[in-house]
């Protein structure tokens, strides 16, 4: 789970992470008035989910309130279109107001878990400010490591390896081991899969700035943070998204395709994304409906597919271990009866009570074309597709 | 024979009290495996499908002599399970729960270093040895002995694949299901290696998926210590970035968690590719031939 960069500094500056001054602001006017609080200069920044603001124009220097009040306006209410979005961009609805710093250099900081040792690390680059997987792939040995033993947690020799090898001075080197120790406190706390202050700033005056921050979290750990699921933006969410997870259908991803699916495991989704792509085809969603014994779930897909206007065909491939394809035939069943089901359907049914389904959807009357693997399903959806 | 599990596995179910854990425990004991125990703190004195129920590992242990573990605890109490049967001693530990926060398994995993304890999962379907032992929720009428090993950070995309070769007349040695989170208790090379050490054990098929570097680590360990052939398959050329596809470890971050990243660095290692998910049965007949 995303938040935006102002939830982020307000987190980090709750564990003692120096933050610089600034409050959010929804309108233009607000914008206006927070910078006259802070007085002089200020940077207006555009709160979304993707990076690349500063090259799209999401972020500005206001020399006074009522510039700050026009770059807001500029920005609210509109679409920010970056090289991580879609063309179709997302919605600004905030703006962070900063007091603007004078910086002498730039850093990078980070925590992520590293799946290779199973521990999570610290690293630190003096090449901040910049795209970091960009420095991995150039200069790789300007990031510098630490990996936490989670029974000992974050030491100082480790912060001070870090601060030293990032060529900071004597008189930064306390100041950035605390920094570090209070980001690896929130990451554990808070149940982070990334922590990262990019760029992490040397201020004119020699103090440490977290002037961007970017804090996500493990979804499988939100059941114990409540006061984090409180603060997620749907608004930077595909709608479509939003809704199915809503609905219960947690592992729905809106794709450009127009052949809608619904698979049960998420290697037998991805799979049968390629075999659609192989045919020729392209999905509308990767859909793992998971071990559905209910056929509520069945139904809502379908809810969900006939919102979709870029759906041309469905195809559903079970392969029932734990799932039951008696149930996942009822709810194909149930759905036509509750959604108008303009597209063809292509179902392949294999697996637990395969017998047992099949018999369900033959009887019901319900019209759709059978499949006998799930190439074949693949196949049939493409042509289904394109003369639909 | 076999990796992991086979007719002398005796095992104990923790959750075998609540829906899944009740329901896999009889599907189990169906497919013939000794299931001796089950443990519901709480619950025990009770027996469930015959099988004696108790409140600890430890004294499930001690009177049963379990050893091996499969697990239906749900996720917020589940590395804690894992943790209590690593205890008691038990050297297969098969988590089937999915959702456990990562770091949970960062504190499994340092509590499970240096011990020789074998750990599957979690988020995946579990082991089977065709013929002999369940110790999962696959579909045990699909599988059938034989000698080809199946490793997956799939469930039901294995299920694909081992009905394949089923129809084919490719029987299988082991299939293991090590999971879709991002720190599996056990490795596409842990189990390449057991693959490699096997005798009953003649070819492999590994079926990975995107995200992480788990099939590079794979191809390095198939190039320099395989001798027996690895057909591959990798799930996900299609899929878009950054984005997580379900499995918690599916997520394309950086270049190395592409498909087309993987397939490249198992082909170079020697494997035979299988470029569709729907060619894996044909692909593995046609690399014993060729062997």
């Amino acid at each position: 789970m995303k938040v935006h960069e102002h939830q982020a500094k307000a987190l980090l500056a709750e564990f003692g992470i120096p933050v610089p001054e600034g409050k959010v602001a929804a309108t233009a006017a607000e914008a206006g008035e927070i910078a006259r609080e802070l007085g002089g200069k200020v940077v207006i920044k555009a709160q979304v989910f993707a990076g690349g603001r500063g090259k799209a124009g999401g972020i500005k220097v206001a020399d006074s309130p009522e510039e700050a009040e026009r770059l807001a306006a500029g920005v609210l209410g509109k679409r920010l279109v970056t090289y991580q979005t879609t063309a179709e961009g997302v919605p600004v609805s905030k703006v962070l107001v900063e007091k603007a710093v004078d910086i002498q250099k730039e850093l990078y900081l980070s925590i992520i878990v590293d799946n290779a040792s199973r521990m999570p690390v610290v690293m630190a680059s003096e090449a901040g400010g910049v795209d970091i997987e960009e420095v991995a792939r150039v200069i790789p040995e300007k990031i510098l490591k630490a990996y936490i033993d989670p029974v000992i947690g974050f030491q100082p020799f480790q912060g001070r390896r870090l601060a030293y090898g990032i060529g900071l001075d004597q008189s930064q080197v306390r100041m950035a081991t605390d920094l570090m120790a209070n980001l690896y406190r929130l990451f554990v706390a808070k149940d982070c899969s990334l922590a990262e202050i990019n760029p992490l700033a040397v201020t004119a005056d020699g103090k440490l700035l977290a002037l961007d921050a970017k804090l996500n979290f493990d979804d499988n750990a939100l059941f114990r943070h409540g006061d984090i699921e409180g603060l997620r933006d749907v608004e930077q969410e595909d709608p479509l998204e939003v809704k199915a997870s809503d609905m219960g259908i947690k592992n729905y991803i809106k794709l450009d395709g127009n052949i809608a699916c619904i698979v049960n495991g998420a290697g037998l989704a991805m799979a049968v994304m390629d075999l659609i792509a192989q045919a020729g085809g392209r999905p509308a969603n990767f859909l793992d409906i998971g071990t559905v014994n209910n056929a509520e779930r069945v139904v809502n897909a379908f809810k969900i597919f006939a919102e979709d206007p870029s759906v041309k065909a469905v195809l559903v491939n079970i392969f029932g271990g734990m799932a039951r394809v008696d149930v996942i035939a009822q709810g194909i069943v149930e759905a036509s009866r509750q959604v108008d089901i303009k597209v063809p359907l292509v179902v392949r049914l294999a697996g637990t009570n395969v017998e047992e389904g099949k018999r369900i959807l033959k009887e019901s009357g319900v019209g759709f074309i059978e499949a006998l693997d799930f190439y074949d399903a693949a196949r049939k959806a493409v042509a289904a597709a394109q003369s639909s | 024979m076999s990796i992991l599990v086979d007719r002398n596995t005796r095992l104990l179910v923790q959750g075998i009290t609540g829906g899944e854990g009740s329901f896999h425990a009889q599907r189990c004991i169906e497919y013939g495996t000794k299931v001796v125990a089950g443990v519901t703190p709480g619950k025990g004195g009770s027996t469930v499908f015959g099988v004696p129920v108790f409140n600890t590992v430890e004294v499930a242990v001690k009177e049963t002599g379990a050893n091996a573990s499969i697990i239906f605890v749900p996720a917020p109490f589940a590395a804690d399970a894992i943790l209590e049967a690593a205890d008691a001693g038990i050297p297969l530990i098969v988590c089937i729960t999915e959702g456990i926060p990562v770091l949970d398994m960062v504190i499994v995993h340092r509590y499970l270093k240096g011990q020789s304890i074998r750990l599957i999962g979690p988020n995946c379907p579990g082991v089977i040895s065709p013929g002999q032992c369940k110790v999962g929720i696959m579909v045990g009428e699909i599988h059938m002995p034989g000698k080809v090993g199946v490793v997956s950070r799939s469930g039901t995309l294995t299920y694909e694949a081992v009905a394949q070769l089923t129809a084919l007349g490719i029987g299988q040695s082991t299939c293991v299901g090590i999971g879709g989170d991002p720190l599996p208790g056990s490795t596409f090379v842990d189990i390449l290696r057991l693959f490699q050490q096997d005798d009953s054990t003649e070819a492999v098929v590994l079926i990975g998926e995107i995200g992480g570097t788990a099939e590079q680590e794979a191809a390095t360990f198939i190039k320099e210590q395989m001798t027996k052939p690895v057909v591959a398959f990798v799930a996900g050329a299609t899929a878009p970035t950054g984005r997580r596809m379900g499995h918690a470890g599916a997520i394309i971050s950086g270049s190395s968690g592409r498909a087309q990243e993987k397939i490249a660095a198992l082909e170079a290692a020697g494997a035979v590719i299988a470029h569709s998910p729907a060619d894996i049965g044909v692909t593995v007949k046609r690399a014993l031939k060729n062997d």
